[in-house]
């Protein structure tokens, strides 16, 4: 059987599988935007947390994503369900880049605009809401273009806990020395990857345009 | 003499300014500047006026001595009612490239709630009053203005809420010759009409007489002496007097060129 031919018989399988992993990256990535810009906000503000914030994150990220799936399976709540654990992991694997561009956006608004909304009479809130956030929009927006990018690759290893997604026929593959099933999940998760650089590249470019 | 503290807009009593090092930028200023007059600072860099300047405003705390806003300590007052009283125009970097014209003139008046419709005719207004057609800029980014244009709008925006007291820091130090007399003149016109208080930072000597009611000079975080124009001219204060040698050497050139 062709490649061409897998696919074909193979097509609403792979499908779903590739859903399943979009739908883990996507909950994972709102998960880690939700924690990592606020988080990356606190640091500007709060100086003293910036390196153990940042060191942690770090750490995080130099676990191999195999044996950061396995930390997590002694948490009750967490290793409950393979999905839950999955989304968590790539949650804290997308932590990093996402709290470090949130720093060095916001850090690298030019210290005069600042100081000139400042001295307008801005309070903290306004300032960050008004000028820095949307000055830093852009960097932050790369952040989260690479920790997407990261998370489509690291979610095929969801697999080896059961959370399903592309990884399943790569690990098929594997299992079987079938090459076929292999490419059957690495290529869509290839694709996928690329897409998501693409077009959030896209959304940087748009948001930095203006200025 | 009750009379006289009420005309003091902006007062420094024995103020004396450090930084987290210990340097001292700004020893033992007293200064008054009267509601309505243009009080020039003159100095090199480095000479305090900045740091003069910051104090009225806030952005710089933590001195000794009493600083005085409309008869008000400056601790008494609530910083950020204190700023939005006071208008903030600064060289070239002031207006925030991520919003347009219009918006940024606007931006006063939005965190002081004003309605909508009364923000717009008053960007409008503004936009007159620093001699840019409205139609034209309004809708426009920093980035597609000339620096004349950027710093016109600045201007306006420092404008914006009409307060009472202007703070500018060297707001046409990047414009070149021509752009700077033509708003340095327009500047003059717009201040004889809106009588503001205002305390302007320079180091450029011509634009001090020029623009300046009271010249304040600053020398090493000290204040050498305030002068009127033509007071300014004949001051023996050898700091003065180079300045005023920089004029009479200019004059020369221009003189000798002529012949």
């Amino acid at each position: 059987m062709s490649l061409k031919e897998f696919f074909i018989a193979h097509w609403g399988e792979i499908t779903r599988a590739a859903l399943e992993h979009i739908s883990m990256v996507g909950i994972a990535m709102l998960l880690a935007i939700g924690v990592g810009v606020p988080l990356g906000i606190v640091i500007t503000r709060r100086r003293r947390l910036r390196a153990p914030v940042l060191g942690i994150s770090n750490l995080i990220q130099t676990i191999p994503s195999l044996a950061l799936f396995g930390f997590l399976l002694p948490l009750p709540w967490l290793a409950a369900r393979a999905d839950r654990l999955a989304i968590t992991a790539l949650a804290l694997y997308s932590l990093l880049p996402i709290i470090r561009n949130t720093y060095t956006g916001i850090m690298g608004v030019d210290p005069a605009i600042r100081e000139v909304g400042r001295g307008m009479g801005m309070t903290d809130g306004q300032l960050l809401f008004q000028v820095e956030l949307p000055l830093a929009l852009g960097t932050i927006m790369a952040g989260i273009r690479v920790a997407t990018v990261i998370s489509i690759g690291v979610a095929t290893i969801a697999a080896a806990v059961g959370a399903g997604g592309l990884g399943e026929f790569v690990f098929r593959g594997v299992a079987m020395v079938d090459n076929q099933f292999i490419l059957a999940g690495a290529i869509p998760a290839a694709l996928l990857a690329l897409g998501a650089d693409f077009g959030f590249g896209l959304l940087e470019k748009k948001l930095q345009r203006r200025h | 003499m009750s009379d006289q503290a009420g005309n003091a807009a902006i007062e420094f009593l024995n103020v004396t300014f450090r930084t987290a090092e210990g340097r001292t930028l700004l020893s033992n200023l007293n200064l008054r500047v009267q509601r309505g007059e243009t009080l020039v600072l003159l100095g090199r860099s480095g000479s305090g006026k900045t740091t003069t300047l910051k104090l009225i405003n806030g952005l710089l705390t933590g001195q000794e001595g009493k600083i005085l806003v409309d008869g008000k300590a400056i601790q008494d007052w609530d910083l950020i009612r204190l700023r939005r009283h006071i208008g903030y125009a600064i060289q070239d970097v002031g207006l925030f490239p991520h919003i347009t014209v219009e918006r940024n003139l606007g931006l006063v008046p939005r965190l002081e709630k004003w309605p909508p419709e009364r923000i717009r005719a008053r960007t409008e207004e503004l936009l007159n009053l620093v001699g840019l057609p409205a139609d034209e800029f309004r809708n426009r980014y920093p980035n597609q203005l000339s620096g004349g244009q950027r710093q016109r709008v600045g201007l306006g925006r420092a404008l914006a809420s009409d307060p009472p007291i202007l703070l500018m820091d060297e707001p046409f130090g990047a414009l070149d010759p021509l752009t700077r007399a033509d708003i340095q003149r327009e500047f003059k016109s717009l201040q004889q009409r809106l009588n503001k208080t205002v305390v302007f930072v320079t180091h450029d000597v011509r634009e001090a007489i020029l623009l300046g009611q009271r010249i304040a000079v600053m020398d090493a975080g000290r204040l050498l002496g305030v002068y009127a124009p033509g007071e300014f001219l004949q001051s023996r204060e050898p700091v003065v007097s180079d300045y005023v040698n920089v004029l009479r050497s200019e004059m020369n050139l221009f003189e000798n060129l002529e012949k």
